[in-house]
């Protein structure tokens, strides 16, 4: 045997480390985590495992965790992964306050996880961590809102809004299409949901969303809310299809009398390619 | 105070542990908001582990094992303290003393230092179990003016905060009031 499948952590030949790809293929079996920023506030909104009957809802633990006051982190994967994860952020998080006296800037936790899922890509006998992480917050005594993401291999990087997980791609599709600049709190978590129900079938009772602002520790939005945006969105989105609907019947007379003519150049262009 | 030299009068030696415990602290200079620090880190840790709020009762333990470790040490803390809390659930009102050696004792009123032994006679004298903030303020007031009139140094006056159900705030004290020796 050659080796490098054999090691944990050493390349293949084409320059691949395949245990980081397959940390970050457990990153898309993860549920969904989303993150945007609006002009002073930053929404996360996650997918929740749908609990099974018989299980005790109220101590399943929560995909949005609390760094510190002020910085708050959601995950993508294997949940037991990101419990070990997140407990080192804490960590530095309160050592950082006792040894310079001031709170953790969000870049600087972002930079530390980054690290130490850097570190577990490089050393002997262990795993690199199946987690992708979104980190929202505020710098203290500061009111730019930010959003970082981390991944198994240890690159970060900051976005104006991402989604991790599970239909990722489609949920960051949507945001590239709906995201504008300047959104405010109320917007901000009407994409947030509305990003998220691109993927989630079972609507409000699966959704759970934390939102952050300025000077202010973590707020959990209730489910009551949660639901009534879910609803709000539903019922825009059947305005919309309902709208459609009637404008459709319009343009199809005109495709039928066009169709003649742009079928042609299409197929024509179709056998170019 | 360091000595016969004054370096700061209106020094805050408190730092809030949680929501609903403040801890007050005198010793070894340096010792103090070293220790105090400490145990803020601590506590905070804990609360966002186990997303759970530490009663007094619980943070007073804390402290007292924190502090038994740290006297069985090469380099033990100093540290006198006086913790300060209200229960988020039983919304009890309790106070703790705890020494540096690590006694721990849960008391009706406190002091520590060379001013304990002007204040804790009077406040033995006056304080009753269901007094209000208002008369609690007052205690304070007669035992800063035994202090006054008998510290043989020159007093700067106290630094007050009062913790409630509706967390701690400071609250104004007339450290300026001149008092006549009886």
């Amino acid at each position: 045997m050659s080796g490098y499948d054999r090691a944990l952590s050493v390349f293949s030949p084409d320059g691949h480390v395949f245990q980081v790809e397959y940390a970050m293929e457990a990153v898309k079996r993860g549920t969904c985590a989303v993150g945007v920023k609006g002009k002073d506030v930053v929404v996360i909104g996650c997918e929740k495992r749908s609990a099974l009957k018989l299980q005790d809802t109220r101590i399943t633990p929560s995909k949005i965790a609390v760094l510190d006051h002020h910085v708050t982190l959601a995950f993508a994967g294997l949940n037991a992964d990101a419990r070990i994860l997140i407990d080192k952020a804490r960590l530095e998080a309160q050592s950082h306050r006792l040894t310079v006296e001031d709170p953790v800037s969000v870049e600087y936790i972002t930079k530390h996880i980054a690290s130490v899922q850097q570190r577990y890509t490089q050393s002997g006998g262990v795993r690199p961590f199946g987690i992708s992480t979104l980190l929202a917050g505020f710098d203290p005594n500061d009111d730019v809102p930010r959003l970082y993401l981390t991944e198994p291999s240890g690159i970060y990087s900051a976005w104006k809004a991402n989604a991790i997980g599970r239909s990722s791609k489609t949920v960051r599709e949507f945001l590239e299409r709906n995201h504008v600049e300047d959104m405010d709190r109320e917007q901000t978590i009407a994409l947030t949901i509305k990003s998220l129900l691109e993927v989630v079938q079972t609507g409000a009772k699966n959704i759970e969303v934390a939102i952050m602002s300025a000077g202010k520790t973590i707020e959990m939005l209730p489910d009551d809310q949660i639901e009534t945006y879910v609803k709000n969105i539903e019922t825009e989105k059947q305005e919309e299809a309902a709208k459609k609907k009637t404008g459709r019947t319009g343009t199809t007379t005109a495709a039928i009398l066009t169709r003649p003519g742009g079928g042609e150049t299409g197929e024509s262009s179709r056998s170019a390619e | 105070m360091r000595g016969p030299t004054i370096i700061k009068a209106e020094d805050d030696k408190t730092r809030q542990l949680n929501k609903s415990t403040v801890m007050a602290f005198s010793g070894e200079a340096g010792d103090t908001v070293q220790f105090a620090e400490y145990i803020q880190a601590n506590i905070q840790l804990y609360t966002m582990r186990n997303d759970a709020e530490l009663s007094p009762n619980a943070v007073a333990h804390f402290v007292r094992g924190e502090l038994a470790r740290s006297l069985r040490s090469r380099s033990p803390y100093m540290v006198n303290l006086l913790l300060g809390g209200m229960d988020p659930i039983s919304q009890e009102p309790s106070l703790y003393w705890v020494d540096y050696l690590a006694s721990l004792a849960p008391v009706p009123y406190a002091a520590h230092g060379y001013a304990q032994f002007y204040c804790l006679s009077i406040l033995d004298k006056h304080h009753h179990p269901d007094i209000n903030l208002e008369q609690g303020l007052k205690l304070l007031e007669m035992c800063t003016d035994e202090l006054k009139r008998r510290l043989p140094i020159d007093y700067k006056g106290v630094l007050v905060k009062v913790i409630s159900k509706d967390g701690v705030k400071e609250v104004d004290f007339d450290n300026n009031r001149i008092v006549t020796s009886a």
